[in-house]
C-alpha cells in the first residue's frame, strides 16, 4: 500500500486526481460540519446572490445556500456511485463466476440475459424505471446498478473461463478440492484486481449519469440537494444569474477529472503487463 | 530388464467428435523400469498428451477408453475408484507441465502454494515450510528463503518451472511425467533443466515420463526412447539403439529432420513429406505408409505389429521383416 501511495505520488496526474478525489470525499463525509447553512433552509430574502464572504457560491431562487448544497449534493454523488456500483460488482461477480464456471446451458442463459440488458439504454431504462415507480435514490441506484452489472459479469466469466483451463486448476480440481476453495482462493483474487480498476474508472461516469438525470428530474426528489438539481436551478435561472451553473458544474468537473486521472493511475499501477515489482 | 514401475498394455483411447470417431490412441504398449527415463517422442498430435492424460486418468468426457491396462505398482489404474486414484496422483505419480507460467497461481505466494500442495501430511506448518525451503534449495533456487514469500511472476520462467519441479518431487513420487517440461524455455535453461532433472532423478530414485518433440533432449536424458506416430507406437529401444541403429522409416526421417545434424547452410529444413492420417478415417495397413519412401504392396494390405527387432528394441514394420 505505501509502495502504491508512492508510485501515485511520481505520477502528478494521478497525484492530482487522489488529492481531488480526497477533497470530494472529505467535504462530501464532513457535509454537516464544513456546510455554513442548511442546505434546505430557505432564506427568501437573500435570494439570487451572488459569491460574498457569507454566502461562498451565492443563493439559489431560493434563497438556499450553494455552497452549502453543493457540499451535501457531494453526499448524493458518492452514495449513488459507491452503492450501485458495490452492489453491481458483487451481482456481476457472482452471476459471471457461475456462468463461466458452470455448466453450458446457464452459461448461454445469463449472457442471454446480459445481452438483454445491454442492448436497452441506460437513460432510456432509467426513464422508464422512473415513469413506473417514481423518481427517487433507490430507484437511481437500482437502475445504474442493473445497467453495470452486464459489464462487470460479462468480464469475471471471460477471466473465469481463462484461469479454469490453467493447469493450477486443474491440479486443484484433480485433488478433489472442494468448490467454494477453487472459487475463493484461485478464481477470485486473480480477476479482482482489473474488476476493481474498471469499478473506479466507472465512477466518474456514474457521478455524471446521475447528475444528468437529477437535472432531468429523474434522479433524487427535491429539496434533496444534488449537483444536478443545482444544474437544473440554474438552467432555469440563466438569464438572471450564472452562479447556481457556476455552482454545480465545478464540482462535477472535478469529481469527474479526479477519479479519471486517478483510475488510469491505478490502472498503470496494477496492470500485470506493466507492473515490475511491487 | 528389472521390475517395471509403469505397465501400459493394448492401450487405446478414442475422442468422439463431430466428424466422428477419432482413434488418438491404438494398441499402445509401454513399459517403464524402476528407477530410468523414458522418453516419448513424435510430432504434434501424434498421442503424446493423450497418452499421458490416460495415465493420470484426466481425459477429456468425450473421451473412451475401450481396451487397455495402465498398471502401475501391480494396480490397474483404470480401475481404481476416484478416491484412490486421487490418493496416487500427487503422492506417487507428479507431472511436471509444458508452461511453468500456468502452473502456478500468480496472486499466491510460492510458499504458500508449496505449503498447500502437502495438505495431505499432519504435521506442522513449521516442518511444511522448511521441507518447502529444502526442496527448493534441491533444485537450485538461490536465497530460498526470500523466494519462498515471492510471487510467481517476480521469477523467471526457468524459476518458475523449478519451483513446479520442486513442487512436483515433494512428495517423492515413485513416478514423474514430464510432459514438455523444457519447450517454454531457452536453450542454457533447457540443460540446465534437464541436468536437474537427472541429478534429482538419480538422488531420489524415482522414474521418469518424459515428453518431447525435441530430439536432442532425449537423447540426453532417457535410458529408453519410445517413439510415436498417429496415435502408435512405431519403435521403442534404449536410447543408443534408437539413436544409432533406427530401424523404423519414420525414425529415420525424424532423425535426418533434427536440425541438430545439419551440418552444411541450406534454403530449407528438410522435412517429412506429407500429413499425418486423419484419425477418424483410418484405412487399413501400415500408418506410415502414405509418407514412407520404402513403402511396399505388404504396407497398404497388413497392419504391421510391434515386433522384436533386437533384444530390447522393438519395431514395427514390414521391412524389418524381409
Amino acid at each position: 500500500m505505501k509502495v502504491a501511495i508512492k508510485r501515485i505520488s511520481s505520477d502528478p496526474l494521478g497525484l492530482l486526481g487522489l488529492c481531488l478525489v480526497t477533497l470530494m470525499v472529505v467535504s462530501a463525509l464532513g457535509a454537516s460540519i464544513f456546510a455554513p447553512y442548511d442546505p434546505i433552509q430557505l432564506n427568501i430574502m437573500e435570494r439570487l446572490q451572488g459569491p460574498s464572504a457569507k454566502h461562498l457560491l451565492g443563493t439559489d431562487q431560493l434563497g438556499r445556500d450553494l455552497f452549502s448544497r453543493v457540499l451535501f449534493g457531494g453526499q448524493v454523488a458518492l452514495k449513488v456511485a459507491f452503492l450501485s456500483i458495490g452492489s453491481a460488482l458483487i451481482v456481476g461477480i457472482v452471476l459471471g463466476l457461475i456462468a463461466g464456471y458452470g455448466p453450458a446451458w446457464l452459461d448461454n442463459s445469463i449472457m442471454l440475459l446480459f445481452d438483454t440488458i445491454r442492448s436497452v439504454p441506460t437513460i432510456m431504462l432509467a426513464l422508464v424505471t422512473v415513469a413506473f415507480v417514481g423518481a427517487s435514490l433507490t430507484t437511481l441506484i437500482f437502475v445504474i446498478a442493473a445497467s453495470s452489472i452486464p459489464s462487470y459479469g460479462r468480464i469475471v466469466r471471460t477471466q473465469t473461463l481463462t484461469i479454469k483451463s490453467k493447469d493450477f486448476v486443474k491440479a486443484e480440481m484433480l485433488m478433489g478440492a472442494s468448490l467454494p476453495r477453487i472459487l475463493s482462493i484461485h478464481l477470485l483474487p486473480n480477476i479482482l484486481g482489473p474488476l476493481l480498476i474498471l469499478a473506479s474508472m466507472d465512477i466518474p461516469s456514474i457521478i455524471a449519469l446521475e447528475a444528468g438525470l437529477s437535472f432531468l428530474g429523474m434522479g433524487v426528489k427535491p429539496p434533496t440537494p444534488s449537483w444536478g438539481s443545482i444544474l437544473n436551478d440554474g438552467f432555469a435561472l440563466i438569464r438572471n444569474t450564472p452562479w447556481p451553473i457556476i455552482a454545480g458544474s465545478i464540482p462535477l468537473v472535478l469529481a469527474t477529472l479526479g477519479f479519471t486521472f486517478l483510475g488510469e493511475s491505478l490502472r498503470d499501477l496494477l496492470d500485470p503487463k506493466l507492473r515490475k515489482s511491487l | 530388464m528389472s521390475e517395471n514401475i509403469l505397465k501400459i498394455r493394448d492401450l487405446s483411447v478414442n475422442y468422439h467428435t463431430d466428424r466422428g470417431k477419432l482413434k488418438a490412441l491404438r494398441h499402445v504398449n509401454l513399459d517403464i523400469p524402476k528407477g530410468s527415463i523414458v522418453g516419448v517422442v513424435g510430432e504434434s498430435g501424434c498421442g503424446k498428451s493423450t497418452l499421458i492424460t490416460s495415465i493420470i486418468r484426466q481425459l477429456d468426457d468425450n473421451a473412451d477408453i475401450p481396451n487397455g491396462l495402465i498398471e502401475f505398482e501391480k494396480q490397474d489404474l483404470l480401475k481404481l475408484s476416484q478416491d484412490n486414484m486421487r490418493n496416487i496422483s500427487g503422492t506417487k505419480i507428479s507431472i511436471v507441465f509444458q508452461n511453468p507460467m500456468s502452473t502456478l497461481n500468480p496472486v499466491i505466494s510460492i510458499g504458500r502454494q508449496m505449503i498447500d500442495i502437502q495438505y495431505r501430511d499432519k504435521i506442522s506448518k513449521k516442518t511444511k515450510k522448511q521441507r518447502s525451503i529444502d526442496m527448493l534449495t534441491k533444485v537450485g533456487i538461490p536465497d530460498p528463503h526470500i523466494q519462498f514469500n515471492q510471487y510467481p511472476h517476480e521469477l523467471s520462467g526457468g524459476m518458475q518451472q523449478r519451483v513446479s519441479i520442486a513442487m512436483a518431487l515433494q512428495a517423492g513420487p515413485s513416478l514423474l511425467i514430464a510432459d514438455e517440461p523444457t519447450t517454454a524455455l531457452d536453450a542454457t535453461l533447457e540443460v540446465q533443466i534437464l541436468k536437474l532433472l537427472k541429478e534429482l532423478q538419480e538422488e531420489m530414485g524415482c522414474s521418469i515420463l518424459f515428453v518431447s518433440h525435441h530430439l536432442g533432449v532425449i537423447a540426453e536424458l532417457c535410458d529408453h526412447v519410445v517413439v510415436m506416430y498417429a496415435g502408435q507406437v512405431v519403435e521403442q529401444g534404449s536410447t543408443y539403439e534408437i539413436f544409432n541403429k533406427p530401424a523404423h522409416p519414420y525414425t529415420i526421417k525424424l532423425l535426418e529432420c533434427d536440425p541438430a545434424s545439419i551440418s552444411q547452410k541450406q534454403r530449407l529444413l528438410p522435412s517429412i513429406p506429407g500429413e499425418i492420417p486423419d484419425l477418424t478415417n483410418l484405412s487399413g495397413g501400415c500408418i506410415f505408409k502414405n509418407r514412407c519412401d520404402q513403402s511396399i504392396d505388404r504396407c497398404d494390405q497388413y497392419t504391421p505389429i510391434l515386433k522384436e527387432f533386437d533384444n530390447t528394441h522393438f519395431v514395427s514394420c514390414h521391412l524389418t521383416e524381409l
